[in-house]
């Protein structure tokens, strides 16, 4: 982890309530896709933990969705303002750990790690197939940034209006021999019980630091308690207790 | 040259600044960033006799210049402590530590700082009070002078290392719970601990956090703080730690001026990890600037003349 002034480079819309931004800056604290930053607002007190989807020299680039004070201050912000982050926070994923063919699975504003982690998992030389589930044609973003890496991908929506109809369960292949998946947890929940497969499992807690001091974010797993923060955000499905 | 070293019961520190319990682990979080050893000593997390694995989450709710935490006491227990967090500490932190240390009987009191006693690394004892007893329908220690008084004494006749009991604001009178702490033989007072509030979000409706309540900290919380300081130093001849928003060299002093010999700082490393780092790096600058060659001759300085 490390703290830093980053520059905003663009941030822009992709849907009606998610946003894009890139932030200039130093890049290597982050280690791993799948992990976060925590960005400093103005008059805000805590910290807001964002995930990384995905970095590439000077830049990295977050996808948040606009849910409240902190995320309504960041989408009102424009180029080369600056933020105070705390970059390279949580474990990633494992690319090592990871199949010959991984499905990357990521649900609404659980989507944006998965992005990362696909470019990983090709760059490693694995087969990638991503299935990503939005509510309805509207929410749906980064599908051509997938594609674009030439990542077999399918949509859910939940209403049906675009892809396949359902939830992402409803879209998962008959064959890969790994999965990684990010979304809420109801969604988290259904991808461990549908998949045969062992995967990894990003999951989402309130915290207060984000750097493992203050034990807001705690879990309880088969090897003992565990903080979302640092020792994860990202848990191996063998080791999650429901 | 400024001075910023201050005495807390024989031991002197280099500086007044101390990371409260709860905000800091057990160092290491920390000791990844920058060398620790330029703080006057921490509070460690506050420790059972067992280990604990606290509340359920969310445990955090953010505030107007502050947040609430019910993490639940979350710990390893004083025998992994003792066994992994002491060796370890050792590596990158080579000043006395002060242990905190949790309760909810007078018996764990007094075993868990029997237990610690024995550790030479451990230079103080912080005992929070803030915690339900157990035998008393889930009452807190620290509300009840009797009650303080009582752990007080059993942890005196435990240790020789010097007890610190860290009062809970959530009190009527905060002074009749320092005085009987003080007359039961502390060697000094902590204070404050975080104020009991809540918060409620408007889209479920129900509490943000899953406990319902849980301590209020952070900037806002400075001013009721420090008027405790300042009660407690007017009424007890024993030291005092002062705690409770702090998060500038300005809100050191403020505090020493209350009466404080040390002053902790908490919620604030939560949000800049560097904060105590910081604060020290920036006391020579703020003590030139209000003319103060000795951060010592402060101490209650608010009360005198």
């Amino acid at each position: 982890m490390k703290q830093g002034i980053y520059t905003i480079g663009h941030n822009r819309p992709l849907t009606a309530d998610v946003w894009e931004m890139t932030l200039l800056g130093d890049t290597s604290p982050i280690t791993a896709p799948g992990q976060f930053i925590n960005i400093k607002l103005e008059g805000l007190f805590l910290r807001r933990p964002i995930s990384v989807c995905h970095w590439d020299g000077e830049k990295l680039t977050i996808i948040y969705k606009v849910v409240g004070k902190g995320t309504e201050q960041m989408c009102a912000m424009g180029p080369r303002e600056k933020l105070d982050v705390l970059a390279g926070l949580g474990n990633g994923f494992d690319v090592q750990k990871c199949g010959d063919h991984t499905l990357v699975i990521g649900g609404g504003v659980g989507v944006p790690p998965m992005y990362g982690l696909a470019k990983a998992l090709l760059a490693a030389g694995k087969k990638v197939t991503a299935v990503l589930g939005f509510n309805t044609a509207s929410e749906i973003f980064y599908e051509n940034e997938f594609k674009a890496l030439g990542v077999d991908t399918v949509i859910t929506t939940v209403d049906g209006s675009y892809g396949v109809k359902g939830f992402v369960t409803h879209g998962l292949p008959e064959h890969y021999d790994y999965y990684c998946a990010c979304g809420p947890l109801p969604m988290l929940k259904a991808v461990y019980n549908a998949a045969p497969t062992s995967g990894l499992l990003s999951f989402e807690e309130r915290m207060g630091c984000g750097f493992g001091a203050c034990m807001g974010c705690s879990c309880e797993t088969k090897y003992g308690s565990k903080r979302i923060c640092v020792d994860g955000p990202v848990l191996e499905k063998e080791e999650i207790v429901w | 040259m400024v001075d910023t070293k201050v005495t807390l019961s024989g031991i002197v520190l280099d500086n007044p600044v101390i990371p409260a319990s709860g905000t800091f682990g057990y160092g290491k979080e920390f000791a990844a960033l920058y060398d620790i050893n330029c703080l006057g000593t921490f509070s460690f997390k506050g420790t059972t006799r067992e280990a604990r694995f606290g509340n359920p989450t969310p445990r955090i709710a953010e505030c107007n210049a502050g947040m609430i935490n019910a993490v639940g006491l979350q710990n390893p227990g004083v025998e992994a402590v003792i066994a992994h967090e002491l060796p370890e500490m050792k590596k990158f932190f080579h000043k006395p530590v002060m242990a905190n240390v949790s309760g909810f009987s007078v018996e764990d009191y007094a075993y868990t700082c029997a237990m610690l006693d024995k550790e030479e690394q451990v230079g103080w004892l912080e005992v929070n009070i803030s915690c339900p007893n157990v035998h008393n329908g889930g009452m807190s220690f620290g509300v009840d002078p009797k009650a303080a008084a009582e752990v007080t004494a059993a942890v005196k006749a435990v240790t020789t290392k010097p007890v610190y009991m860290k009062l809970s604001p959530n009190v009527t009178d905060i002074v009749s719970i320092a005085k009987a702490c003080e007359e039961a033989g502390a060697d000094g007072i902590s204070l404050i601990n975080t104020l009991l509030g809540m918060r409620i979000d408007l889209r479920t409706k129900k509490p943000v956090i899953a406990n319902k309540m849980g301590g209020f900290s952070g900037s806002a919380i400075l001013p009721v703080a420090l008027r405790m300081v300042y009660q407690v130093y007017e009424a007890v001849k024993i030291p005092v730690i002062g705690m409770g928003g702090v998060s500038s060299a300005e809100d050191v002093i403020e505090m020493m001026l209350a009466g404080a010999t040390a002053v902790e700082v908490g919620a604030a490393n939560l949000v800049n990890p560097y904060a105590c780092r910081d604060i020290i790096a920036d006391l020579p600058r703020v003590m030139e600037k209000y003319r103060i060659n000795n951060l010592t001759d402060m101490i209650g300085g608010a009360h005198h003349g």
